[in-house]
């Protein structure tokens, strides 16, 4: 910051001073109220929004270090004592079979769950985007099972999806298809969990990607429709690149949700431990069954630490491509 | 660097909200405690249904003028089991606080933090009810309220289409002896029928393994015996053998189960005294469903409860008042009554408000004199240790996955070796 003898006096004072006397204090005092001003520019934006940062710091970057620190212990809950034991909690957990089936499965349901998701989302929305009737009655439509608590919904389909006397497979034995062992085969059970995740998000997208559609210009379409393009063609060359920047936003987003899937997992059976051969454990249950299961909160808090930075490396990557992907955009538009 | 006094004030305006909302977070909801002039609130936390009525607490409370007693009920003994950890040994727990058989191996590893039950009333209570919930040192720190004596539910429509004897009496002599003999039958009505004799293998385990005396952990040292013990390898061995013909594969507490217990899925099941709840709330229009007063191999419990007081709870002494006078048996025969929690205290027994007790949805059988039997037939006291738990879980798991087809016998049993190795 700029010292108040630098300072410029306001050109006002300096025009209509004939002494020098006052006009020599009156520039300080002045000056101290610049001074004051100019803090107050530089400082208040900071301040208005340091409510957010301080909570942030107290409720999210405080237990994120304190989750490191007993990441490093043998901590026991009940007393809040632990005795130090480094990298052992790491150790473990990365030898554990079961933390790669976690992994894999949290994979496979997020990549089952988000690509049939964002597909439907974009066809449906192109659908909304057409003239109907009723428009407003089909968008709350399709953001109404958003609006049903996940519980509730995985309480619903867990139902549905029963071995012997599910609604699925007795309706697959009326068509003549042999019963699916929804909760025995792990990519059977990824498909019942990610079709409770697409219920839920699908309409949710589906408005964000249609509010994305209807803010391009009804121009393009009409050049298209003269220059001869159907609709299939005017849809792949126009409103699809047109998405993008909405699309990179909609991927990043599911990720995060689909690396947290907890919910659907956990209500998907009656004990919520991810299956008797950890078909469907995803990293966040056996997170929790670590923690609130065995109380061994210094190894969950090891595995909250590497799920911290799966998460943190996968951001990376979405970050490097979404930077491709938008320069990309760039070219087309020209 | 300075601040102006404008800004400072702002600062200090922004922090002290932030710190307020936090703070605010933080606080305990309820002030619990008490008021002026001798004025005391106790708090009881229970679970699911104990049994204790408005009515039985407002006599608690006609008899100690003063006492104002409040009862919060958590819908599960899992959710009950998260919040007694994360308060234990803090605040925020309640003056009496319930705590459930499953949980009792991880409660007795803090028992220091529970006060000790006087010992003027221990001799209530059965004698192995006594020693699980009493630590290294000798204390004592559970109340006993119910336990789960278990007999033999079947379905007598079942029996008779399979040439088998209906009549409960005839029934408990048709299946009094061994496990062996229990399958023994079975395969007696699988043949006659093709159908299914048991509901699971995991439920049947649980029946079986609850009669061994130190199945998982050494009860000197703690450790964890499990993979060598013969005694569970051989339980897992006849059940499964057994299951791969006899059993209908619903896993218990299962949608699927559910259904099964209403739609006739299986024959028999084992039958703790609260399970004669679960069937007739879930197969409410069958007509027959009975209980049997036999289980095989003797005696088995299967679950129950206890009230523990914090010690640093703010009304100890009167908490601990409140613990005894529920738990004497007058007041948990009324609990019986109400909930169908069986009593552990030894002079219900001779009680006819329990013996003549019966079930009219079980076609009017007797069942307090039935589950008065089976309590008193209940002679090992299986010993639970810190990992009992996790080490029963992951058998649980491993009959699972050969029931449902994922893995073979030999190879579920040796991923069951594996994860008890890497359990501590």
């Amino acid at each position: 910051m700029t010292s108040t003898a630098t300072a410029p006096p306001p050109p006002d004072i300096r025009s209509d001073a004939p002494d020098t006397g006052p006009s020599a204090r009156t520039p300080t005092r002045l000056a101290f109220g610049q001074r004051r001003t100019k803090w107050d520019m530089k400082l208040s934006p900071y301040l208005y929004i340091s409510p957010f940062f301080i909570l942030f710091i107290v409720t999210g970057l405080f237990p994120i270090g304190y989750t490191a620190v007993i990441s490093f212990m043998d901590w026991d809950l009940v007393r809040g004592t632990g005795e130090f034991i480094g990298f052992d909690q790491y150790v473990y957990v990365l030898t554990q079979p079961k933390f790669w089936i976690a992994l894999r499965n949290t994979f496979s349901i997020f990549l089952l769950s988000s690509v049939p998701q964002l597909l439907l989302a974009i066809f449906i929305a192109a659908m909304l985007d057409q003239n109907i009737r009723a428009k407003t009655f089909w968008r709350m439509g399709v953001l109404l099972p958003y609006v049903m608590a996940p519980v509730a919904v995985a309480l619903i389909f867990s139902n549905m999806f029963g071995d012997k006397y599910g609604l699925v497979n007795t309706l697959l034995a009326d068509l003549g298809i042999p019963a699916v062992p929804w909760h025995s085969d792990a990519f059977a059970s990824h498909i019942a969990i990610a079709t409770m995740v697409n219920f839920r998000w699908t309409g949710y997208n589906t408005l964000i990607l249609l509010a994305a559609m209807q803010a391009i210009p009804r121009d393009y379409y009409e050049a298209a429709a003269i220059d001869g393009a159907n609709k299939f063609r005017q849809f792949l060359a126009i409103t699809v690149p047109s998405l993008r920047p909405t699309l990179i936003f909609v991927i990043i987003t599911s990720t995060i949700g689909g690396l947290q899937i907890f919910d659907e997992p956990r209500m998907y059976d009656q004990y919520g431990t991810g299956g008797a051969d950890s078909q469907w454990l995803t990293i966040t249950l056996y997170l929790y069954d670590i923690g609130w299961g065995q109380w061994n909160f210094g190894r969950a808090a090891a595995l909250a630490w590497i799920l911290f930075l799966i998460i943190l490396a996968i951001g990376v990557i979405n970050l490097l491509v979404t930077r491709r992907l938008v320069r990309d955009e760039g070219s087309v538009r020209r | 660097m300075k601040l102006s006094r404008r800004t400072t004030a702002i600062a200090a305006i922004a922090s002290a909200a932030s710190i307020a909302l936090i703070t605010a977070g933080c606080s305990p909801a309820a002030d619990a405690g008490s008021g002026g002039d001798g004025e005391i609130e106790l708090t009881v936390a229970t679970f699911n249904d104990f049994g204790y009525t408005d009515e039985l607490l407002q006599e608690y409370m006609d008899a100690n003028p003063g006492v104002t007693v409040v009862q919060n009920k958590a819908a599960t003994s899992n959710d009950a089991r998260a919040n007694y950890f994360q308060k234990l040994g803090k605040t925020g727990l309640a003056d009496v606080e319930a705590i459930e058989v499953d949980w009792l191996p991880e409660v007795m590893q803090y028992s220091d933090l529970l006060a000790e039950v006087p010992s003027d009333v221990t001799d209530r209570w059965l004698d192995w009810k006594v020693d699980a919930a009493t630590d290294a040192d000798g204390r004592l720190i559970g109340y006993g309220t119910d336990i789960g004596p278990e007999g033999v539910c079947y379905r007598s429509d079942l029996f008779a289409a399979a040439g088998l004897p209906t009549d409960r009496t005839e029934v408990a002599a048709l299946l009094e002896g061994d496990w062996a003999k229990y399958f023994e039958v079975g395969a007696q009505y699988t043949a006659a029928t093709g159908k299914a004799w048991f509901d699971s293998a995991g439920s049947t385990y649980q029946g079986m393994i609850n009669q061994v005396e130190a199945a998982y952990e050494d009860p000197d040292s703690g450790d964890i015996i499990a993979a060598d013990n013969s005694e569970v390898e051989d339980i897992y061995n006849q059940v499964l053998d057994a299951s791969a013909t006899q059993s209908a594969h619903l896993g218990q507490w299962s949608d699927d189960w559910f259904a099964g217990v209403g739609n006739g899925a299986y024959a028999t099941m084992l039958c703790p005294g609260w399970m004669l709840g679960v069937i007739s709330g879930n197969a409410e229009g069958v007509t027959t469903w009975d209980v049997a007063d036999v289980f095989p191999n003797g005696g088995g419990n299967w679950g129950g409860s206890y009230l523990t007081v914090p010690a640093n709870g703010k009304h100890v002494d009167e908490a601990q008042k409140l613990a005894d006078w529920l738990t004497a048996p007058e007041q948990q025969i009324k609990a019986f009554v109400a909930a169908g929690t069986f009593p552990s205290q030894t002079e219900a027994y001779s009680d006819t408000a329990l013996t003549e007790f019966t079930n009219d949805y079980f076609n009017g059988a007797p069942v307090g004199e039935i589950f008065t039997n089976r309590a008193k037939a209940v002679d090992v006291a299986p010993f639970k240790g810190e990992f009992y738990f996790q080490v029963n879980d992951a058998m649980q798991k491993a009959l699972t996955r050969v029931e449902d087809g994922t893995q073979d016998k030999q190879a579920s049993w040796d991923q069951w070796v594996q994860e008890v190795g890497a359990i501590g």
